[in-house]
């Protein structure tokens, strides 16, 4: 089970798109239901970052083994404006478009592993993976 | 030319019929969309045949034609059924004409060409403008039929109101739940009102933002918000999203919520059945005298 599928995000619905989309995903690797329900949140999260900030842009998908370990791990691509002060926007309550601020800083809470990158007027990468206990 | 053309086509009906229905028999590709017989796709093979036969006979779109899609679309035909169908028929037409005549200029090939299209372009883009009509048509029933379901608001007893929230919550809904939840808070003169979300499947910061300010502008109007149908799974996440949800109460279910909505009134629920009984007591005494 080691595949990799991307969704596009354009429209809002999108969004709910891709959350579906990853909880299905996380269900069959086996997740319960509180990290499913991180693992959607996430997924809004970072999709709705990409329609916000970028409009345009996608969200993949891929089942990841470590060490006898199995994780879902899901990227957030885009082309947008880019982040200019990543220090910043890991700070809870920063927004800049008038939200609560706290969705980079609580994905990051929400999940094993996060890894933001970000060249300012390139785009924006943010690949996170939440590892499944057995 | 044209005319000519037309007479080669009509006269060769049952050859061209043939070649067209090798073609397109693909059941497998209808039926994923379409619960189809081998028989109704036979049948309606043949009245496909007869409306493009026609158009091209008359040039152009016919009562036939129209009442062929009308039909189709009802049965939830795929529409590259149609499109497969008459751009085979194109070739199988255009090949047919051109093996039956000697001349091989250009100019009589494009004439070919351009005969052929002007039957068939008309057939094809009446079809899909009416498929097309016909989904735009659903897509909006639909929508205006999830509006209806978007923010429903419930009294259930003076002061007291419900809003069941069920599915996603995207920017336009979160401004209907607003303008919903302020109008009726006022309309029913409400002095609490209960935001149940156990439907609400995610809630991240953006639908959690909605909600603050929904409570918010609740609590300016002089009513408080109660957030009820908070699940575990749903804490967890706002906790670890670092959301701030203490500026108005919240409880785990709708029936915590009422009981909390009701002291908040100054209410409370009692039983009456111990006065049932001592009534039936005073008749049993009344009736032993």
């Amino acid at each position: 089970m080691n595949f990799e599928s991307c969704i596009p995000i354009k429209k809002e619905w999108d969004i709910v798109g891709a959350r579906q989309y990853g909880r299905d995903i996380a269900k069959q690797i086996g997740f319960g239901s509180v990290d499913q329900a991180r693992i959607a949140t996430s997924i809004s999260e970072l999709a709705r970052n990409v329609y916000l900030y970028a409009e345009n842009g996608r969200i993949c998908f891929n089942v990841v083994e470590e060490m006898g370990r199995k994780g879902i791990e899901i990227t957030a691509i885009d082309d947008g404006p880019g982040i200019k002060d990543i220090g910043k926007v890991m700070q809870d309550g920063y927004s800049t478009s008038g939200g609560l601020g706290a969705g980079l800083p609580g994905v990051k809470r929400l999940m094993d592993f996060f890894d933001l990158e970000s060249e300012y007027g390139k785009g924006t990468t943010v690949k996170i993976i939440k590892w499944f206990r057995s | 030319m044209d005319k000519v053309l037309q007479q080669i086509v009509l006269e060769n009906r049952t050859e061209i019929t043939e070649q067209w229905l090798s073609l397109n028999n693909d059941l497998e590709n209808i039926r994923r969309v379409a619960d189809v017989t081998n028989q109704l796709l036979d049948t309606t093979n043949k009245e496909f045949l007869d409306v493009i036969f026609g158009s091209v006979e008359k040039k152009g779109k016919t009562a036939e034609l129209a009442n062929f899609s009308e039909r189709l679309i009802k049965l939830g035909w795929p529409l590259n059924y149609i499109t497969n169908g008459l751009q085979s028929f194109r070739r199988i037409t255009i090949n047919f004409i051109l093996e039956k005549s000697e001349e091989t200029s250009r100019e009589y090939f494009s004439g070919v060409l351009e005969s052929v299209d002007r039957w068939i372009d008309p057939v094809i883009n009446y079809l899909v403008s009416e498929y097309s009509g016909s989904w735009e048509h659903t897509v909006a029933l639909q929508k205006i039929a999830l509006q209806e379901l978007s923010a429903p608001l419930i009294p259930v007893i003076d002061g007291i109101t419900v809003m069941p929230l069920i599915g996603t919550i995207d920017t336009e809904r979160a401004k209907l739940i607003m303008e919903n939840l302020l109008d009726g808070t006022m309309k029913h003169n409400s002095e609490v009102v209960l935001i149940d979300i156990t439907g609400v499947p995610v809630v991240d910061t953006m639908v959690a933002h909605h909600i603050i300010q929904a409570a918010e502008a609740v609590r300016l109007v002089g009513a408080t918000c109660i957030l009820v149908g908070i699940r575990p799974e749903i804490a967890q996440t706002i906790v670890n999203l670092g959301i701030d949800l203490s500026r108005f109460p919240t409880k785990s279910s709708l029936r915590k919520g009422f009981n909390a909505a009701l002291q908040l009134t100054g209410r409370t629920i009692s039983t009456i059945k111990n006065e049932e009984k001592e009534i039936e007591q005073i008749i049993d005494s009344l009736s032993k005298g």
